[in-house]
């Protein structure tokens, strides 16, 4: 199962341009079209919005909702150029199709916090398209120049005539028309909509349970399945006796698949019950002894030798040889889980005229993709329905849930919702890589760097999932963030150790940076301390000619009390970085009880994402992301023994909780840059503020996480 | 076999396993999804419901153990989400992904039922529930703000 996975990013590229067939441009369809998906009543102007005689404006958001507020700042662009009243606005999953394929990825799935950054302008230009469509619409029943009619909330405007005519009136006519090419867009200033604190369309139905997840949908006939895979990873399915599942009452059926076996019943616990009750035989593979020890082993020892560069600049082993002082650390993290809240689950309809799936999915694409090569049918034959995601953090990327969903659909030839177990979700994971680092560096007589060298040793993960990305050895997913430093380093080398093992790795939240910020953050402290220098001053006098990055970190240290004495008892960490677009800087402030209980007082945080579409969602996700990378840093730990995974619910890999939650403070830092992500930003530099906070508090450098591991715990 | 219970004011006779979680009663027998599986331990609060006004996980507990009780979801909290805790959760813009939020409102509203006016502590004492999203700041907030309505 595993070739399904192997998509390549050019194979998506080349189906994707065949069905887009004539749309390249993109977002115009005509009304009645297949995706127009009107009702009654309701006229599609295009691809992305449809007006209903009520004047409600429906429209359709091509990335998926997983909490980072796209539901509303999609639809926020779309109203900003339509000019419309923003209570008349609703949002609606669009269907897979490639008109709503991400811009920047070539196939539909959302990630890389890159749903504003690829929607931003044809999102802009379809609000804008139909506007003018409407003005034309009214001119042309009004017998007037389209010029002298306006469109103003929701509504178009002869001023002369004082005639006007709400959008839900003009829209039947509008959608008749050829939309025009091309229409010029707001200037920013001009914006009254981008820039505020919109509140979320998704909130009031996630409030009082209506909300639809995955997890949630109900069909005529359906069944329900929870599933086993091998628990060592690569295993296979030998035999397994179905009896004992088939006794208990409500199961309807064993499907032994390649890797899993699944049991199907009437209701996920006798599901469950009915898995319980089996004793699947595994050949468990070539990676049953696989552990810890022998996976850091082999990543210790490939520290030891030249990797491939990722970044050469100068000369760093020289410059190292003539530094007046060196430094050398050793830094280590290991895999991490992404533990959705929601388990991963999908839907599957297999008839024999074709197949439905629905699912909480970040990737559209990859599932028609998937599903189309595991039955010999074409893509566009898979149809998909995007749920709420109960989470997704980059683990909904991958489509393995989803293929189990429809296998078992075919083998009971009945819908299928498929739910795992929160211990096969933390078991059958695509893990954020263990990882380790050699850093070293050079000071001159004055404590400034003049060499430094970073050596990294990692999985990959682009090798399986977008192979095309990798090239002379350098997966750019394992080295961000370590490859592109901002700091002036006269004379920098950065390697890369491609290593691979038996535990599958992804996308997990800000991908290689959630580890190299650590490192590289973490050892820059260290430089900072070795030359007796305020980590802060240090960090600025690197940064000469990045004023961005300058402004963000002095706006967070300025924002934490840095400079000033902190309370008594508690000691600030700073780190600073830049990944999706976006800069970030963090200062966390803690304290320490008996040298092991840290609370976490307060997060400062500054953020530049070039411009902000909603600062409500700005603030939420560098809040979000904040208590995501600090939930890793202090407990996130998976461990291998046996070719498996030892973690296997929450009380073995825990969460941040209430009660150890820090007050969180986010400055957002308008620069008009491009525009950056908001939804991973936020978590690199939680990490190694943390741990820079806690060696200002204890004189302990931490240089591999969790910090549990090294007796620390939260309170 | 057959269990009467009482949920949102209304008796339901439902045929499973007495031993039946009552969350997988709630959700696939009578199809209240608003109340959410997440580690099935006890351990995320998730499936919080009110069982006689206090907050339960009800992924743990037997619906057999519920017979005879009261029990609301977040679909009986209230009609039309004017619950003070409801109002106060879309006043701070509180859910991102959603999923934990049934529960954390359910935990919230329990808390408050018994403790009007909440600190700190008893706030962190009372909700426990995970959030992967890590809204707990603006939970916090939320529970203060309902408090003072």
């Amino acid at each position: 199962m595993q070739t399904l996975f192997n998509f390549s990013r050019r194979r998506f590229l080349q189906n994707g341009a065949a069905a887009a067939g004539g749309l390249v441009l993109g977002f115009h369809l005509p009304a009645g079209g297949r995706l127009a998906r009107a009702a009654a009543g309701e006229a599609a102007i295009n691809a992305w919005l449809r007006i209903a005689p009520d004047d409600t404006i429906t429209v359709t958001v091509a990335h998926s909702e997983m909490g980072q507020g796209v539901y509303t700042s999609l639809p926020m662009l779309v109203a900003e150029e339509l000019e419309v009243d923003w209570t008349k606005v609703r949002a609606e999953f669009a269907p897979a199709d490639q008109v709503y394929r991400n811009r920047l990825f070539g196939i539909q799935a959302t990630g890389g916090s890159t749903s504003i950054r690829s929607s931003f302008d044809h999102l802009r230009q379809a609000g804008a398209t139909a506007r003018e469509m409407l003005r034309r619409a009214a001119a042309e029943a009004w017998g007037v120049p389209v010029e002298a009619c306006r469109g103003q909330a929701g509504r178009v405007v002869h001023e002369a005539s004082g005639r006007a005519a709400g959008y839900g009136e003009l829209a039947a006519a509008a959608a008749k028309l050829e939309p025009p090419a091309e229409v010029p867009l707001k200037k920013p200033g001009d914006w009254g909509l981008i820039g505020t604190a919109v509140a979320r369309l998704d909130v009031p139905a996630k409030v009082d349970g209506s909300a639809g997840f995955g997890i949630d949908v109900k069909l005529p006939g359906m069944l329900i399945a929870t599933v086993l895979a091998s628990p060592v990873f690569g295993g296979r399915l030998k035999s397994v006796d179905e009896t004992p599942a088939l006794a208990v009452k409500g199961v309807r059926a064993v499907v032994p698949l390649e890797s899993a076996v699944a049991v199907v019943a009437e209701g996920y616990w006798p599901a469950l019950k009915g898995l319980e009750a089996l004793a699947p035989v595994w050949d468990e593979g070539p990676h049953a002894a696989m552990s810890d020890a022998t996976i850091r082993a082999e990543l210790s020892a490939a520290l030891k030798q030249d990797g491939a560069v990722a970044h050469n600049e100068g000369d760093a082993t020289a410059a190292l040889a003539g530094a007046d002082r060196r430094l050398e650390a050793a830094y280590e993290v290991p895999y991490l889980a992404h533990a959705t809240m929601e388990p991963m689950n999908a839907t599957a309809r297999v008839t024999d005229t074709g197949v439905e799936v629905w699912a909480p999915t970040q990737g559209q694409g990859p599932i028609q993709h998937a599903v189309a090569g595991l039955l010999g049918i074409a893509p566009a034959q898979v149809k998909v329905h995007t749920t709420f995601l109960g989470g997704g953090f980059g683990r909904r990327f991958e489509t393995d849930f989803v293929v189990q969903a429809v296998l078992v659909s075919k083998a009971v030839g009945a819908p299928v919702k498929l739910v795992w177990s929160r211990e096969e979700d933390m078991r059958q994971d695509f893990y954020r890589p263990a990882a380790m680092a050699r850093l070293r560096a050079g000071l001159n007589a004055t404590g400034e760097p003049v060499a430094w060298h970073v050596r990294l040793a990692a999985p990959s993960i682009m090798s399986r999932a977008l192979p095309d990305y990798v090239k002379d050895g350098i997966d750019p997913s394992s080295v961000e963030g370590a490859a592109d430093s901002p700091y002036a380093f006269a004379n920098q080398r950065v390697e890369y150790a491609m290593r691979h093992f038996g535990v599958p790795v992804g996308f997990w939240r800000s991908v290689g940076n959630s580890q190299n910020a650590f490192f590289v953050e973490s050892f820059l402290d260290e430089l900072a301390h070795a030359a007796d220098r305020d980590p802060l001053a240090y960090r600025l006098g690197l940064l000469g000619d990045h004023p961005r990055h300058r402004k963000v970190l002095e706006t967070a240290a300025q924002a934490a009390g840095w400079g000033r004495a902190a309370p008594e008892g508690r000691f600030r960490g700073i780190a600073l970085h830049e990944s999706f677009g976006s800069i970030a800087a963090e200062v966390a402030e803690i304290s320490v009880a008996k040298g092991r209980e840290i609370k976490l007082h307060r997060m400062t945080c500054a953020i530049d994402c070039g411009r902000t579409i909603n600062p409500d969602t700005v603030v939420a996700q560098m809040e979000s992301g904040i208590v995501y990378g600090l939930t890793a840093a202090l407990f996130g730990r998976i461990t291998i023994a046996a070719g498996r995974v030892q973690e296997g619910n929450f009380d073995s890999y825990p969460m941040l909780d209430l009660a150890q939650m820090p007050e969180v403070e986010v400055r957002i830092v308008e620069s008009g840059a491009a525009l950056g992500g908001v939804g991973e930003p936020g978590t690199p530099p939680a990490a190694p503020a943390l741990a820079n906070a806690l060696f200002a508090a204890t004189g302990k450098r931490i240089r591999s996480l969790p910090l549990s591991r090294h007796g620390f715990s939260a309170v | 076999m057959a269990v009467s219970i009482k949920v949102n004011g209304t008796e339901r006779r439902v045929e499973v396993d007495p031993e039946t979680p009552l969350l997988w009663v709630l959700r696939d027998t009578l199809g209240l999804t608003g109340t959410k599986f997440g580690c099935g331990i006890a351990a995320c609060g998730a499936c919080t419901v009110h069982v006689d006004g206090a907050a339960i996980r009800s992924c743990v507990t037997p619906v057999e153990a519920v017979a005879g009780s009261e029990v609301t979801t977040i679909e009986g909290l209230s009609p039309d989400r004017g619950h003070a805790v409801q109002v106060a959760w879309i006043a701070e813009q509180v859910p991102q992904c959603g999923y934990c939020q049934s529960g954390m409102i359910m935990a919230a509203a329990a808390l408050l039922s018994e403790t009007p006016r909440p600190s700190d502590s008893e706030i962190d004492e009372a909700v426990t529930n995970i959030c992967r999203c890590g809204t707990y700041a603006r939970v916090r907030r939320a529970i203060h703000r309902a408090a003072r309505a």
